[in-house]
């Protein structure tokens, strides 16, 4: 899908909390505390999500239409009924792309200049 | 789990509402893991922590939409936003405007040392409330009080600087050595008087003030030490004043010691003339320094019964010398623009509550799509607060116009700055001001929306709404608009009423083509009487040849300017006094060369003028006014009689007019005019002639530049400190007065066109509501002059509620400032007429356009739609 590249530009650059909890939605379906411990884990301890900064971002990406609430349930045994689970949506993934993207030209530009080594 | 259940609030209702369950989960799930009382504490210490930054950050978020929101609706609705915001910042810039002003005057401490202990010590006796008092009895109140830790005396004085460029006069106080001390004073180079400095022999000292060493001595740092002519005599500058520091007047440009000297009837209990200032000793109050003077000064009564007879001391707080008339126009100009606030708060709630009406649809429709009610509330609450911090921003720019314009009601001798500008506290003023018209006045719309059952804006047929709740609030602001303009517009009307009495009040002379040149003769080089007379002479007799010069003549002081020079007067012999006069035997004395009279056209009524054979060595001689005739010399013809007077007995040649010597407002006492040459040298210097006044055939200004060289020609030292026609001398005796006027005038003018919009939007959308109604009623054989009088009908009800409460109160009003109406009655009959026929008038301007509208409905169109 197609998505304006004004649309996306305006988003960037994302949170940090907000990239990451796209990362973390990127593969699956997920809930809040899994969420927290997706980010956690990947990240290996280093961000740990607040509860308050997730719920917070989980509203705004939400408005922002980078993810939705979803009613589909994940494997029935893995579930819980009273849990709320979101989902990525194609803009959000858009956007986490575009912001991945531009990541790696900032890391590029600093590999030219020197300051950090060249990949070996 | 309540705790966190209790933090929770901090988030808005809706986020809460949405992720409670949520958050709760996740604490929960952290608590169960958590062991121990030290990481349990952490975790709790964590969550707030974690809750109060994101809530805040989620209530900024909101606010950031909302804001989005608001501009863009505003946008839509440009008028609207126009409207609301000039409103606000009228009413906000007229009030922080006024509340600088009041705040200088009122609010703020003194800028003196410890200033909550300075009292003023006036004498009293029948007749006069605060007299200025006698050297003999300051010197006795210095020397028996024990309430006091220092007391001292001032005299305004001016003087006569020589030596610059040209001739100078110079605005001064003669302070007694303590008194700069007293206040707190310390220069800002040199020093302040010392004892020793106010005794006679002393060498002649001066302190300058910081504007004066700036214009005339370049603020040269080397000013310590410099010999400045004052009046003939130098003087050794020792000290510069800060440029904040005022006393007594603004004005204020030299500090001399004052110098009690016999010479200068300096030892008679009559000759009143000093300002006692005095500094309460700790633990002294103002109750106990009264009670203190009152036994003192009986038992000075006992000792000198004759000049001291019923002579009483007053102890006022140097706060409290503030006019009265002063802080009566404070209160009056506070009063006025919290009305103004009022209705200007009263109209942005109108505009705000038919927005609201207006936008049901809309906001009937975010409630439909899952916006809570607590959501829509910020949102009119921060359209409403976005509109009254853009009402307050111009309204600050306002007042930074308008309060130079006010200060200009501050009389000069209130110790206030004299460049009143806008600092921290006024702004935060400003800021208040505005944070509370915005809440509580978007509450009222906001709350209608929230009180709003079922938001039936989308139901069928409904046309965005009367609500007929709402339009009886809106109904209940128009008439609050009316009343408050019309307690605006009586109580502007009576003071127009009152100028008008005032500038009709007959000052007993003629002001037209007539110009008065204060020429301040020096004391010391004219103290001898045939030199002064000598001056005189040359100078009038060339002034007279000029062309287009009717008459000249030389007096003490000008009427209106000095208003006091009152003296006891002595009548010998069989005249009987009336017991109700007893204690007013005063007259004000003044010194003039003949031709007075005929230059102000003073009628002369009975003998002849003073006259060049007045001299010392002839008799006494004195002209009097009718009602010093009729006073003391009632039922006799009083050419001929003798009275003591001045230290002289004095025989009445001549009758004259009376004038208004202290104005057109005040009565004023009995004139006596005495002969420029019957005066010892060196006597009564204060009282020597100094003011030219010369009546020409034409425009009198165009003599000025003649009459000047004919000064300079006779004393090129003397300076000429002003000059001024006649009319501007009556025209500033009222001219407060005519200040006052024109900013009450300002305000009712504004209050009664916001009143009128208000009427105007209330009425054009009440038509607009009842258009259906309106058009079934001409299809059923309404004529146009019946809907044109139902509509008009309406307005004309909520004017007349309005009108009488606004007259009841406007009375209230009036009583209250009856002291400044100059016999004007507080139920001036015409002004409250004229003020009934403008509120009809506004109310039916109001209501016109709103019903010809009506009127012009097509029934067969809008009953098709329907």
């Amino acid at each position: 899908m197609a998505f304006s590249q004004s649309e996306i530009a305006e988003l960037l650059p994302l949170p940090p909390a907000t990239f990451h909890i796209l990362i973390a939605l990127a593969d699956e379906d997920r809930h809040g505390y899994a969420i927290i411990q997706d980010v956690a884990a990947r990240t290996n301890g280093a961000t740990q999500l607040s509860a308050g900064t997730l719920y917070r971002s989980i509203q705004r990406m939400q408005e922002q239409g980078l993810i939705v609430e979803t009613r589909e349930r994940p494997a029935p045994d893995d579930d819980d009924e009273r849990r709320r689970y979101y989902r990525i949506t194609p803009f959000g993934s858009a956007v986490a792309r575009a912001e991945a993207r531009r990541l790696a030209e900032m890391v590029r530009l600093a590999r030219a200049s020197g300051i950090i080594p060249e990949r070996a | 789990m309540n705790f966190y259940r209790a933090l929770l609030h901090l988030y808005p209702a809706s986020f809460r509402g949405e992720y409670r369950d949520e958050l709760c989960r996740l604490f929960a799930e952290r608590r169960q893991r958590t062991s121990g009382f030290v990481a349990v504490a952490a975790l709790c210490l964590e969550t707030i922590i974690d809750t109060l930054v994101s809530a805040a950050r989620v209530h900024l978020d909101i606010l950031r939409q909302d804001l989005r929101y608001t501009v863009r609706s505003l946008a839509h609705a440009r008028g609207f936003a126009v409207t609301a915001v000039l409103v606000t910042a009228l009413g906000i810039g007229a009030n922080t405007a006024v509340f600088s002003l009041t705040d200088q005057v009122f609010i703020r401490p003194l800028p003196y040392h410890d200033a909550d202990r300075l009292v003023m010590i006036w004498e009293q006796v029948p007749g006069y409330s605060r007299l200025e008092a006698s050297p003999p009895n300051y010197l006795d109140w210095r020397r028996m009080s024990t309430s006091f830790e220092t007391m001292g005396a001032v005299v305004n004085q001016q003087a006569n600087m020589v030596g610059g460029t040209e001739p100078r006069r110079l605005i001064g106080a003669n302070v007694s050595a303590e008194v700069l001390a007293m206040l707190g004073a310390q220069p800002s180079i040199g020093r302040t008087f010392v004892r020793g400095d106010d005794e006679l022999n002393a060498a002649r000292t001066v302190i300058l003030s910081d504007a004066l060493w700036r214009s005339e001595f370049g603020a040269r740092p080397d000013i310590l030490g410099a010999r400045v002519r004052l009046d003939e005599i130098e003087h050794v500058v020792i000290g510069v004043m800060p440029p904040a520091f005022s006393f007594p007047s603004r004005e204020t440009q030299i500090w001399r010691p004052l110098l009690l000297s016999p010479d200068n009837g300096d030892e008679d209990r009559d000759n009143n003339y000093l300002h006692v200032l005095a500094r309460l000793k700790p633990g002294a109050t103002l109750g106990s320094a009264r009670a203190e003077m009152e036994v003192l000064t009986e038992r000075l009564e006992r000792a000198y019964p004759t000049e001291n007879a019923e002579t009483r001391a007053t102890v006022h707080l140097l706060r409290d010398q503030v006019p009265s008339q002063a802080r009566m126009l404070m209160y009056a100009l506070g009063g006025a623009s919290a009305c103004f606030l009022l209705i200007a708060c009263t109209n942005l709630a109108s505009l705000l509550l038919a927005r609201v009406l207006k936008r049901r649809k809309e906001l009937a429709m975010r409630t439909a799509m899952g916006a809570g009610r607590e959501r829509l509330v910020r949102q009119l609450l921060t359209e409403s607060l976005v509109l009254s911090v853009a009402g307050g921003a111009l309204g600050i720019v306002f007042a930074i116009i308008a309060v130079p314009l006010l200060a200009l009601l501050v009389p000069p001798s209130l110790p206030i700055a004299d460049a009143t500008a806008l600092d921290t506290r006024v702004l935060l003023f400003a800021a208040l001001l505005t944070a509370v018209t915005g809440i509580a006045f978007g509450v009222v719309p906001a709350v209608r929306v929230a009180s709003d059952r079922d938001l039936s804006g989308l139901r069928e047929g409904s046309r965005g709404g009367s609500g007929g709740r709402t339009e009886r609030l809106r109904a209940l602001l128009v008439a609050a608009e009316v009343a408050i303009s019309v307690v605006l517009l009586i109580s502007a009307g009576l003071l127009i009423r009152a100028l008008w009495r005032v500038q009709t009040t007959d000052p007993g002379f003629r002001t037209e083509r007539v110009i008065a040149i204060q020429t301040p003769l020096s004391q010391t080089k004219y103290g001898v009487t045939a030199r002064r007379v000598d001056l005189y002479s040359r100078i009038l007799q060339d002034v007279r040849a000029l062309p287009g010069v009717d008459s000249a003549a030389y007096i003490s002081f000008i009427p209106m300017s000095m208003r006091g020079g009152i003296w006891p007067v002595k009548v010998k012999g069989t005249a009987q006094i009336p017991e109700e006069l007893g204690d007013q035997r005063a007259a004000s004395l003044r010194y003039v060369t003949p031709g007075f009279f005929r230059t102000m056209q003073i009628p002369l009524h009975a003998g002849r003028d003073i006259s060049e054979s007045d001299t010392l060595e002839a008799n006494a001689v004195a002209v009097v006014s009718q009602s010093f005739a009729k006073r003391y010399f009632p039922g006799v013809d009083p050419i001929g009689q003798r009275f003591e007077f001045a230290f002289m007995e004095r025989t009445v040649v001549g009758l004259v007019g009376d004038i208004r010597v202290r104005g057109l407002e005040r009565e004023s006492e009995p004139q006596v005019y005495l002969s420029y040459r019957q005066v010892g040298d060196g006597n009564i210097m204060f009282y020597l002639p100094k003011e030219l006044v010369v009546r020409a055939s034409a425009d009198p200004v165009t003599l000025v530049p003649a009459v000047r060289s004919i000064i300079r020609k006779a004393d090129p030292d003397m300076p000429i400190s002003l000059v001024r026609t006649l009319d501007e001398v009556v025209a500033a005796d009222s001219a407060s007065r005519t200040i006052q006027l024109r900013v009450l005038g300002v305000f009712a003018g504004l209050s009664l066109l916001l009143a009128g919009i208000g009427l105007h939007g209330l009425l054009s959308f009440a038509v607009s509501q009842r258009v259906p109604e309106i058009s079934l009623r001409m299809a059923l054989g309404a004529r146009a002059g019946d809907v044109l009088r139902l509509v008009l009908r309406q307005g004309l009800v909520l004017a007349a509620i309005g009108a009488v409460v606004g007259m009841t109160l406007a009375y209230a009003a009036g009583r209250w400032m009856e002291a400044l109406l100059a016999g004007v009655k507080p139920g001036d009959l015409i002004t409250f007429a004229a003020a009934a026929g403008i509120a009809v008038l506004m109310t039916v301007s109001g209501s016109l356009i709103p019903a010809l509208r009506a009127v012009r409905v097509d029934p067969a169109t809008v009953l098709r739609a329907e």
